[in-house]
């Protein structure tokens, strides 16, 4: 899946990054490794460390402890104008009082190119873009989509060695957002520059990214390319953060889980109690009309080719499930059904007190 | 417009009209005072004699150098101070706030007489040290420093005020941020995308300076220099029509600086592309 590296594509590694501000832990411990040429999207809730990740590598942040290393080397003292490293900002950061053409033209200004080169620089970054009509144009003159694919367009244009993203379409309406970020994933793809995309999109993350890294308090949780992220969680909070999950009562007999009258085999680590939630996906519940049982259709929701049901069990959980449509025509709210999971291996997880 | 009840237009114009004769009037009568003598009919001799007076050059010119140099101290004082607070202290603003609004509540009188005393320390205390020049140099007639520093403190109240205005209105942490990531060292950041998005601010600043120090009487008086408010108080005593003439010339020598400066603040290349930039489709 990772695109051919360019020849000056970056390895990138955070090593047991800690960084507190005040009593709280934005981040502790972190590891972390991007390959070469690789999109990485961070993910997480709110507060997870994610910006603060980002930061430590762009050097707006030094680490209480831990180091950041690119290509081996390690950068956690080096300044931010000295990182090599392009940022687009969550909220809009041109310049105002640039037009495009010398907004994209700032760093190699910096850096002392002169000024037909990089205008011409500029000129062909912002063609990447999809703006080269709008060079003259000021940042005030410009829509949230468009602000945000120079400042991509800026970041690029000292040819770093790594890009950051931090969360750059969350001001932008969905629609912006999905062609923005097939976008960015194009340019990064035809450029193979190591990028790291921090969201909280769950579904930007699995849709855009080679691997998508699962952040909670601070610590790495999960990284894996994102089928294998969706299929096989490796913790019960990656599971129910990536994608819906249902938590259904179960009880543990030795390797297998007794759940909804059928035992299934245990996936992963089991926890010490007998009595545990198992967590099972929506396209993994099976649910037909049966007039003699005491599970009840809540709500329906039609999402397109599937449509999601809502069922109360007995117990009174409340579980998604994922039917064709055309299945799920047969049902309403109100009707008696039975809930059965597919035979495959599922996630146990200690029950909340 | 067209939200407006039709009172409030018609209010409009009267309030406007009002204002504008309020400080018309006294105004266009002055100017009358000034050039239309009994018996001799319209003259502006008035005008010439002050030109002729002696001390008028010396004394405007130093009320310009002091403006000058204050603007320079308060501007090289406060910007990268207000900056420097966005950045790293965000909470200690109030403190600052406050302490920036100090010269407000401490009346000249007072603050003067501060001034003087610290002055007398020179000859009472330090005549053996090096720092006795110093205080000579301090008060040198023809170019009073200590004047300056008085002034920057006094000018710190607005100065400070107009800057947080325009520091409220960018995104000085990303700004700095965005052209750091693209190669720029902390000095520069501050010079090439702070700065030039602050001007209307750092303009305010400079205009409520240069009409302070030019109309500042008190300290300068107290403190026994001669810059130009001073010397027109005491060219006017006994002549009626030149003490008008004399008020009615320094507010249009105030009025032609302020707009000198705003011409020369508006005039940048930056300024100039966005105005023609909007009108392209
Ligand atoms: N400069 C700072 N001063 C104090 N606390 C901070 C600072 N920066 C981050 N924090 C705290 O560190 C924690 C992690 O912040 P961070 O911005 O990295 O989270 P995030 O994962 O990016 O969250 P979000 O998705 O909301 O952007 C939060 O609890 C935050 O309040
Ligand atoms: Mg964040």
């Amino acid at each position: 899946m990772t695109p051919t590296p360019t020849p000056t594509a970056a390895t990138v590694e955070f090593r047991g990054l800690r960084r507190t501000f005040g009593t709280t832990t934005a981040l502790d411990g972190l590891d972390l490794t991007v390959a070469p040429g690789e999109l990485l999207a961070l993910l997480g809730p709110s507060g997870c460390g994610k910006t603060t990740a980002l930061r430590m590598l762009a050097g707006f942040e030094t680490p209480d402890s831990g180091s950041v290393l690119v290509d081996g080397r390690d950068v956690t003292r080096v300044p931010a104008h000295r990182r090599d490293a392009g940022m687009v900002f969550q909220s809009y950061s041109l310049f105002p009082h640039l037009d495009c053409v010398d907004n994209v033209a700032f760093g190699p200004r910096m850096r002392k190119t002169g000024r037909a080169e990089r205008h011409r620089q500029a000129a062909e970054l912002l063609e990447l873009v999809g703006l080269g009509d709008k060079g003259d144009r000021y940042p005030h003159q410009l829509s949230g989509g468009q602000q945000q694919r120079v400042a991509l367009a800026r970041a690029l244009a000292l040819r770093p060695r790594v890009l950051l993203l931090d969360e750059p379409l969350s001001a932008l309406d969905a629609k912006v957002r999905l062609t923005l970020r097939d976008e960015i994933r194009r340019i990064q793809r035809e450029l193979g520059i190591t990028t790291l995309f921090v969201t909280h999109d769950q579904e930007e993350a699995l849709s855009t990214a080679d691997r998508v890294a699962v952040m909670r308090g601070g610590r790495l949780e999960q990284c894996a390319p994102p089928a294998e992220l969706y299929g096989r969680p490796a913790t019960a909070f990656v599971a129910e953060f990536v994608g819906t999950m249902s938590r259904i009562p179960g009880r543990l007999h030795g390797g297998t889980v007794e759940v909804l009258g059928h035992r299934l085999p245990v996936d992963g680590e089991a926890p010490a109690a007998r009595e545990v939630d198992v967590l099972v996906r929506p396209e993994d519940l099976r649910v037909t009309a049966d007039g003699a049982c005491s599970a009840r259709i809540v709500a329906t929701a039609f999402l397109g080719a599937t449509t999601r049901l809502t069922v109360r069990l007995a117990d009174a959980t409340e579980v998604k499930a994922d039917l064709p449509t055309h299945e799920a025509a047969a049902l309403a709210a109100g009707d008696a059904v039975t809930v059965a999971p597919r035979e495959r291996p599922v996630l146990v997880a200690a029950r909340p007190a | 417009m067209a939200g407006l009840t039709p009172l409030t237009r018609a209010w409009r114009p009267a309030v406007l009209g009002l204002a504008g004769l309020y400080f018309l009037v006294p105004l266009a009568a002055s100017v009358v005072f000034t050039v239309d003598v009994p018996g001799r009919g319209l003259t502006f001799d008035a005008y010439t004699r002050i030109i002729g007076t002696e001390g008028f050059l010396t004394s405007l010119l130093l009320s310009l150098g002091l403006a000058a140099a204050t603007i320079a101290v308060v501007l090289l004082l406060l910007v990268p101070a207000a900056v420097a607070l966005r950045l790293g202290a965000p909470r200690l603003r109030p403190v600052v706030e406050a302490v920036c609004s100090l010269p407000l509540v401490v009346p000249p009188i007072a603050f003067v007489a501060g001034i003087g005393t610290v002055l007398k320390w020179g000859p009472e205390h330090l005549s053996r040290t090096p720092l006795f020049q110093t205080f000579v140099a301090l008060q040198n007639p023809d170019f009073p420093v200590v004047l300056v520093l008085a002034y920057a403190v006094m000018a710190l109240p607005f100065a400070h005020r107009a800057l947080d205005a325009g520091l409220r209105a960018v995104d000085v942490r990303t700004l700095v941020e965005a052209a750091r990531s693209c190669g720029a060292g902390p000095v520069r950041a501050l010079v090439t995308a702070v700065l030039p998005n602050l001007r209307g601010a750092l303009m305010n600043a400079a205009f409520l300076t240069l009409a302070l120090v030019l109309g500042e009487y008190t300290v300068a008086q107290l403190l026994g220099f001669r810059p130009f408010a001073v010397w027109i108080v005491n060219v006017s005593g006994s002549q009626a029509q030149m003490s008008v003439a004399v008020s009615v010339l320094s507010l249009l020598v105030t009025w032609v600086l302020l707009l000198a400066l705003a011409g020369a603040g508006g005039r940048t290349p930056g300024a100039r592309r966005a105005r023609t930039a909007k009108g392209t489709p």
